[in-house]
């Protein structure tokens, strides 16, 4: 764990690919994410993005909020339509351009799992990010399977709030031994920068950024904090920041010593849990922890 | 030059001679054999092209969505179940605008799982945009499929070809394939009306407001109302080049027949038959296949049907509480015109039954002997002693 660190960036650039006026909440983490991602990936970029909050911040017919070209597509489709996208520009010899898959939680985790484990078993030449913000925030916060443990949302209301664990995205990709998988925090801009970074230099096959992306709105939290959350996932644990290379290279980028209710306690979505609860998430994400410190341990490379 | 091909190799050869350039698939019976060929063509380089295997029939769907707003031609195929899963894209690619071509083998859907000839699900997709062209024949399959880009790329929208499962798909006829240059000549490069470009950043597909939806949809349907005579454009050229044509529709015997007998696929062949027996006894009988189902070449059956007696509408699908499908449309667009016939609607040959000569023949004396049809749908060949029959008020 001695190499654990922050990547630091040299240099970022000021130029930005996001048009003001867009309209996202305030304090959005996803187009913050966007900002910072475009910075890194240039305009030389495509964005394919299915239904999701981005495909309103994104704008409406005729306007845009960003100086890439945007295909929207269905929901369940990023990945299969990244993949045709990549193709045509195969075909018409472009190799130059970056075709990024951009989808929520919900269009990763759940509905569009299988296009995107379809498209990372051919290791189709894309990358793919996922801006999490833990629930399907566009159609008015339901619970997806990113949804963390003693969340509510509408669909895990009251005293049904949810009771299952978030589902562990970036270790599924990793199964399928992408060549670069990584999670991301719009808290951590250098960090975030530099692995879009890496990712786009690592062209070939495809790429997968967990990018975790607050979201004022549906986590009830004042939009102020909103980078500050983000920072707090980070700082307990319970968004450990990370880079897998080929599905067994490991690395960490930081390491988290708060405990988890400072990151709770601070959000109108857990307001209801107890003691005993944050004690159960706090062993939870001990335990998470510890996991994927034996397997940063047991890296087959060294 | 005269090639013995299998109905799906006559759609793989049109696809390989059409050069297209990205295609995805997701293999189902009886599609298959189409998909093989291609995937076996980009392998040895017979074709410069990309043929993505992905997950599912969506994905498939999807893919070639991605690939087509790339700038690229491509192509799908697809079947029953599979078709019914890219429901949800179909609707996409038409209101995107993309001119992809996908051959679709009519199948039935389960359950029970079944693999043959059914026409449900081809018909089910008529609302999602798609112009859908149905194939007698071998050669007409291959015809279609090379017209289908042509078309498509006209007037930006996506094309269906359709053939009968195993009837079509898989047997095999002489199918006159040209040379490739003869098809370059019929058949130019893709020049998309509009392709992703980093150069000239814009967004395709995005959210659009009450104020301009209704525009858009209203612009799916100009472009719809363009294809009938565009369709004549290019089948002219294609004429040229040649010496074939299908039209939207053929009419046989139709001018002074009392009855006339609407009829679609494989099940033209054996109703040509039919007629021209019933025609050596003095029977006044006539057909008319369909070929082009959307758009729905409304004005056409009008003029051909609207002065017979009696239509018999054969119907190799069914929509669950009203009728055949076939039957539904021709009723619709006859039922402003004055006088108009009575129409007879007929389902025979569902789940790969054969429609026989003695099941037309059936179909023409009934139509013949009654005034007016005692039922709005009247079921040829059901198993009187079948247990669901038995059970069929329970
Ligand atoms: C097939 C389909 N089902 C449901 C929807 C409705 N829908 C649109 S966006 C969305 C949720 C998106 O959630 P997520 O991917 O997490 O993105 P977020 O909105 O949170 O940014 C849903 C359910 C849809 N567009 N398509
Ligand atoms: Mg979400």
């Amino acid at each position: 764990m001695e190499d654990c660190q922050i990547m630091l960036q040299q240099k970022i650039s000021d130029k930005d690919y996001m048009y003001p006026g867009h309209v996202a909440c305030p304090g959005c983490g996803a187009a913050i994410a966007m900002r910072f991602a475009l910075k890194a990936l240039g305009e030389k970029t495509m964005m394919v993005i299915p239904a999701c909050c981005w495909g309103v911040i994104a704008g409406p017919y005729p306007q845009t909020s960003l100086k890439v070209p945007i295909l929207h597509t269905a929901f369940a489709t990023a990945g299969a339509t990244a993949s045709g996208l990549r193709a045509a520009l195969d075909m018409k010899e472009d190799t130059e351009t970056t075709v990024v898959a951009w989808a929520g939680d919900g269009g990763t985790f759940d509905i569009g799992i299988q296009a995107l484990s379809g498209a990372v078993e051919r290791n189709e030449d894309f990358i793919y990010v996922c801006y999490d913000n833990e629930a399907y925030m566009n159609t008015g916060v339901q619970r997806s399977s990113a949804t963390p443990f003693g969340s509510r949302t509408t669909t895990t209301p009251g005293k049904d709030w949810k009771r299952s664990r978030k589902k562990n995205i970036t270790e599924i990709l990793a199964a399928h031994r992408i060549p670069y998988a990584a999670t991301a925090s719009i808290a951590f801009p250098e960090d975030m920068i530099q692995k879009f970074n890496v990712a786009k230099q690592l062209k070939g096959g495809t790429r997968f950024l967990h990018v975790f992306a607050s979201c004022p709105t549906g986590w009830r939290i004042p939009t102020e904090i909103s980078v500050k959350i983000a920072r707090l996932a980070v700082q307990t644990n319970v968004f450990p920041l990370y880079e897998i290379k080929n599905g067994i290279d490991y690395r960490l980028n930081y390491k988290g010593d708060r405990p988890v209710t400072d990151y709770l306690k601070v959000q109108g979505r857990f307001k209801h849990l107890t003691d005993d609860d944050i004690k159960q998430i706090q062993d939870m994400v001990d335990e998470d922890w510890e996991l994927l410190r034996r397997k940063m341990e047991n890296n087959l490379v060294t | 030059m005269k090639k013995v091909l299998e109905g799906s190799h006559a759609v793989s050869e049109a696809v390989r001679l059409a050069r297209v350039q990205v295609m995805s698939a997701y293999p189902i019976t009886p599609q298959t054999h189409i998909v093989e060929a291609l995937s076996e063509y980009c392998s040895n380089g017979a074709m410069n092209a990309r043929f993505l295997c992905v997950e599912s029939e969506h994905s498939a769907m999807a893919a070639v969505i991605g690939a087509a707003s790339g700038g690229v031609r491509t192509f799908t195929a697809t079947s029953s179940q599979g078709l019914a899963l890219m429901h949800e894209l179909l609707h996409w690619a038409s209101a995107a605008r993309l001119p992809i071509v996908m051959a679709e083998v009519n199948r039935a859907l389960a359950p029970g799982w079944n693999i043959w000839m059914d026409q449900t699900d081809s018909l089910a997709q008529r609302d999602t945009g798609w112009i859908q062209l149905y194939c007698e024949d071998g050669q007409e399959v291959f015809d279609t499929t090379l017209q289908a880009f042509r078309l498509a790329e006209k007037v930006s929208l996506p094309v269906m070809v359709v053939l009968d499962a195993f009837f079509l798909s898989h047997t095999f006829e002489p199918v006159d394939v040209p040379d490739q240059d003869i098809v370059d000549g019929f058949l130019p490069p893709f020049l998309p009306r509009f392709e992703l470009n980093t150069d000239n950043p814009f967004a395709i597909g995005q959210m659009a407001a009450p104020t301009i939806y209704m525009e858009m949809r209203h612009s799916i349907q100009k472009a719809m109302e363009r294809v009938p005579g565009e369709l004549d454009q290019v089948e002219q050229e294609f004429a040229a080049t040649f010496n074939r044509r299908y039209g939207p529709m053929e009419a046989i015997h139709c001018d002074d027949a009392e009855v006339i007998m609407v009829v679609t696929g494989t099940a033209a062949s054996t109703c040509r038959k039919v007629i021209s027996d019933l025609r050596a006894i003095n029977e006044q009988v006539g057909m008319l296949k369909l070929r082009m189902f959307r758009p729905f070449p409304t004005d056409l059956i009008r003029q051909v049907l609207g002065s017979a007696h009696k239509i018999a509408v054969i119907d190799r699908n069914f929509s669950f509480g009203v009728s055949g499908i076939f039957a539904q449309e021709v009723r619709a667009a006859l039922c402003n015109y004055k006088g108009h016939p009575s129409v007879f609607g007929y389902i025979a040959g569902l789940g790969g039954r054969d429609v026989t000569p003695e099941t037309l023949e059936e179909i023409y004396w009934k139509t013949k002997s009654t005034d007016k049809p005692d039922a709005e749908s009247i079921w040829i060949g059901l198993n009187p002693y079948s247990s669901f029959q038995s059970r069929s008020n329970s």
